[in-house]
């Protein structure tokens, strides 16, 4: 749905509203509003043990990326993660998902699933290290109590066994 | 375990609200960057992390500054699923029960 200039965002500088846009999508295809995660209460803080650059990264796609080989993701509340090896190059990486225009990510899946950068960041020494491996998910899921019960429990597992594993020190999340 | 989360959406990050959110002003899909753009992305996640490093209140989200282009025009056809044809059609995709491979290639890879 193409919409006016005004309607989303106040100017060129302005972030782009999307529980705005989406509310007024399906207001006019005649659904009722999508309900939202609201966490008004201040969040969990873990603070910094030491300096990222001192600490290794996990890295958390919710994108769609799955390696080549691996069993793609389907688009009706697949709560399913893909363990990805971050030695791979992002030209291994596939992306799908049913929400964004996957064409850019397609031809660059480091836009969503940032693999070669981190690894090059390592090497600058702007980050200490990037966990051996990265979890993939397809972050569309409808039913919040399916992301509550089944994919947020599978990802905390698999980063907290990195943690203990002296693999990951810090976790990067990268939405779409 | 500390966190940090990038994000192109920046109302729907608000209503979330994680611990650390670092903000990035570019289209659906591109979090991590401008495609075929690699200094692009390195900069994006070198302003995150620094800027991960300095908070410390729990729910900030920091602008990273970066921008998809000179103007902005692209947020004139941002939609919620950044596809779109504007008629009021219902455009989005069929959320299809069946794994959706990139290519077929992929498909035949993994057995299916």
């Amino acid at each position: 749905m193409r919409v006016p200039w005004h309607h989303w965002t106040v100017d060129a500088s302005t972030p782009v509203d999307y529980i705005a846009l989406t509310r007024a999508q399906y207001d006019e295809l005649g659904y009722p509003p999508y309900q939202w995660a609201e966490r008004p209460d201040t969040p969990p803080w873990t603070p910094l043990r030491a300096p990222l650059a001192e600490s290794k990264v996990a890295l958390i796609g919710s994108g769609g990326a799955y390696l080549s080989g691996q069993v793609a993701f389907h688009w009706k509340d697949d709560t399913g993660i893909r363990r990805i090896p971050t030695s791979e190059p992002a030209t291994d990486i596939r992306v799908t998902h049913f929400a964004y225009d996957l064409v850019p990510a397609r031809e660059d899946a480091n836009i969503v699933f940032p693999v070669d950068r981190l690894r090059e960041l390592v090497d600058e020494g702007v980050i200490g290290g990037l966990a051996p491996t990265a979890i993939g998910c397809m972050g569309g899921i409808y039913s919040a109590r399916r992301t509550v019960e089944e994919l947020a429990p599978a990802i905390v597992a698999e980063v907290l066994a990195m943690r203990d594993a002296g693999e990951a020190d810090v976790a990067l999340l990268v939405p779409v | 375990m500390p966190t940090i989360c990038l994000t192109a959406a920046y109302s729907i990050t608000a209503s979330v609200n994680p611990p650390r959110a670092t903000f990035v002003d570019l289209p659906l899909g591109n979090t991590a960057g401008r495609p075929h753009d690699p200094e692009f992305q390195r900069d994006l996640l070198r302003r995150a992390f620094a800027a991960a490093e300095a908070m410390d209140e729990p729910g900030t989200i920091t602008d990273l500054g970066v921008a998809w282009d000179g103007d902005g025009s692209w947020k004139r056809f941002a939609t919620s699923t950044g596809v779109g044809t504007g008629d009021g059609r219902d455009d989005r995709n069929q959320r299809l029960d069946t794994p959706q491979y990139q290519y077929e290639s992929d498909r035949l890879a993994a057995g299916g």
